[in-house]
């Protein structure tokens, strides 16, 4: 971990070796390892990898969400906006909330407020963070239903969650991360809810607002389909260590890590008429993940020295494409 | 909400005529000749002839019912067997003291329960919920009578804070108050242990939430995350639970009332049940079957007001 002083410039999102640990029967154990990257403005970087990998708890470390009692930042330091969130006060985390830094959801369903209208779940954060008043707050929060592209805004500022769509209250949910102009948003699986059409129109909507705002975005997801369409740079994550980080081209073209090999071969695609290759074997639970490369268990390429574990290497010329594995990196 | 309140009162008219049938028969099919238990059985055949005639019990059964239907609908409930004053005169002069006794027990229960109930969340197995778990279970194994009478002792025969007899011409409304909280506080106990029972475990629910993430996410503070945001949901079975107790509120409230000596239609019931005045009886249930029907309206229309969901469908 480098001990240079951080400036805020155009690194909206840093993330200096973190380490996410959480509670299983009585033992922590680590779910996210040792995980840094920086995120700039108007760049999108795409976390990706299976349901357990450690996306989502890399989302919630950065937004201090993690439940108490089962989740905790061990190591590393995070710093959004130019404030470090790991050594800020819970009341400093909490003004940067939805000011500074905004998250969107997976499931539009059940993330909006059942019994609060639209209108006042998206002004309520405006009120927090801007102290507007709350004629200003409903104004506002008119303008950003429009910005969203929801139809007849004004019409639907009372309107309740039950009386939209899918779509519409994914919709609902970025304006209402967008409300205070934030510099970072995190979207964790946004569209893996959606139909597939609307999946498309929330994508676009997002890249639009991205460029817009000029807001550095950290995209989860597990669709390969969805990081080729927006994703600038992809990092791929396994058993909480990440595996791989490329430049969005560079991954497509020439994924290094075996299992990002793997992860595109069981990508459906209409080019290429071979079957799909499901990855053997599953993810190991955290109390039974082995000791050096966690990916050892299901890996072909396994040799003697997996059992310790690689670094995260840079390969031949190319800093920004590293991956951590014995094999690969040539060692 | 307005075709919602035409929608909820219309409605209440179908189960308004069931119960006033059901009590119709109810009177009808208890064993025994009520000529024989008002005149005794001691009585000419040609008095209880007479008695039945005023009583209008000659007339065939469904005649009786178009006259009994007829009555209730001109808000008369008939003449008492016993003094011959009109029932309606009897229950108005004791109703508001049982609509107050109601009422007040059911804002302890709701200002002491709620808060109660989200403290014991957030404070999960720590002392408050232990506390809070223990009174509410306190709350529901005590019968009213034997809480009443233990409140009796502790505060009014001990400490002396209050009257052991609620009288019933307190016209200083300071005293008709001192005299209240006792019998309203016994009544309400049984309530602040639903509610608290309730919003415990209904916050406990909604605060795993995923929009509670989402609130948490927006950087609201925990105040308000709690109390606007978990809170407005857990509402929404607060209210259920308030319904579906009123009824057993309303029966509590008979208990409480002859407990500590208070005029209502506690007392009126005793009465009437002493004197074998059946047809003080009838009124009666038609009353309380009444208030049941208008407390379940009043439910329902408070749905409409804590679930945005009950009025657009």
């Amino acid at each position: 971990m480098s001990a240079a002083p951080i400036t805020a410039a155009s690194e909206a999102l840093q993330v200096e070796g973190l380490t996410t640990s959480i509670r299983i029967a009585g033992h922590w154990f680590d779910a996210v390892r040792d995980v840094s990257f920086t995120v700039r403005q108007r760049e999108t970087l795409a976390l990706v990898g299976e349901s357990g990998c450690g996306k989502s708890l890399t989302a919630l470390s950065i937004m201090g969400l993690l439940p108490g009692a089962v989740g905790r930042v061990s190591k590393g330091r995070i710093v959004v906006d130019g404030v470090d969130m790991t050594a800020a006060t819970e009341a400093k985390r909490e003004a940067m909330r939805g000011d500074r830094i905004g998250m969107i959801f997976q499931e539009p369903m059940t993330s909006l407020n059942p019994v609060l209208p639209i209108g006042f779940q998206i002004a309520e954060g405006l009120m927090q963070h801007r102290g507007m008043s709350k004629d200003a707050a409903r104004k506002r929060a008119v303008q950003l239903m429009e910005l969203v592209r929801i139809p007849s805004a004004a019409d639907r500022l009372d309107a309740y969650p039950h009386q939209f769509s899918g779509g519409m209250r994914q919709r609902v949910m970025i304006a209402m991360a967008l409300a205070c102009s934030p510099r970072v948003l995190i979207a964790d699986e946004p569209t893996t809810a959606l139909d597939v059409t609307i999946q498309a129109q929330v994508l676009a909507l997002l890249a639009d607002l991205q460029k817009q705002e000029g807001l550095a975005v950290l995209l989860i997801t597990h669709n390969l389909g969805v990081v080729a369409s927006v994703a600038d740079r992809v990092m791929v994550m396994y058993g909480g260590d990440v595996v791989e980080s490329a430049p969005m081209r560079a991954f497509f073209q020439a994924p290094t890590h075996p299992y990002s090999e793997a992860l595109l071969a069981a990508m459906p695609r209409v080019d290429r008429a071979s079957k799909l290759a499901p990855i053997p074997g599953q993810v190991p639970t955290l109390p039974d993940m082995p000791a050096g490369c966690r990916y050892q268990s299901r890996c072909p390429l396994r040799i003697a020295k997996c059992a310790e574990r690689p670094p995260l290497t840079p390969l031949g010329g190319d800093p920004e494409h590293g991956v951590r594995c014995w094999v690969r990196a040539g060692a | 909400m307005l075709r919602f309140v035409a929608k909820r009162l219309a409605l209440a008219i179908p189960t308004l005529w069931a119960v006033l049938t059901l009590v119709f028969v109810l009177v009808r099919i208890v064993p025994g000749d009520p000529t024989i238990v008002i005149l005794g059985d001691q009585a000419t055949p040609a008095a209880r002839e007479a008695l039945r005639q005023r009583l209008g019990l000659d007339q065939p059964l469904w005649s009786q019912y178009w006259d009994f239907m007829v009555q209730i609908l001109h808000g008369d409930l008939g003449r008492s067997l016993v003094t011959n004053r009109p029932i309606v005169d009897d229950v108005w002069a004791v109703l508001p003291f049982t609509i107050e006794l109601t009422v007040a027990a059911l804002i302890i229960g709701v200002a002491m329960g709620v808060p109660l109930g989200v403290l014991a969340a957030r404070k999960r197995d720590g002392f408050a919920d232990w506390f809070a778990r223990l009174f509410s279970l306190a709350g529901l194994s005590f019968p009213a009578f034997v809480s009443g009478i233990l409140l009796l002792i502790a505060f009014a025969v001990q400490l002396r804070w209050f009257p052991v007899i609620s009288t019933a011409n307190a016209t200083d409304p300071v005293e008709r108050l001192r005299a209240l909280v006792l019998p309203a506080f016994n009544l309400g106990l049984i309530m602040v242990a639903y509610v608290t029972r309730v919003t415990r475990s209904g916050m406990l629910k909604a605060l795993g939430e995923d929009y509670i993430r989402t609130a948490r996410a927006k950087g609201l503070p925990q105040r308000l995350i709690v109390w606007r945001h978990a809170l407005r949901n857990v509402l929404i079975p607060i209210v259920t639970v308030i319904g579906l107790y009123l009824g057993v509120l309303i029966g509590n409230a008979v208990v409480t009332e002859i407990v500590f000596n208070r005029p209502g239609l506690g007392k009126l019931i005793v009465t009437a049940l002493n004197q074998r005045d059946y047809a003080l009886l009838q009124g009666l249930m038609v009353v309380s079957a009444f208030a049941i029907v208008v407390a379940n309206i009043l439910t329902d229309l408070t749905y409409g007001l804590v679930d945005p969901r009950v009025k657009t469908q």
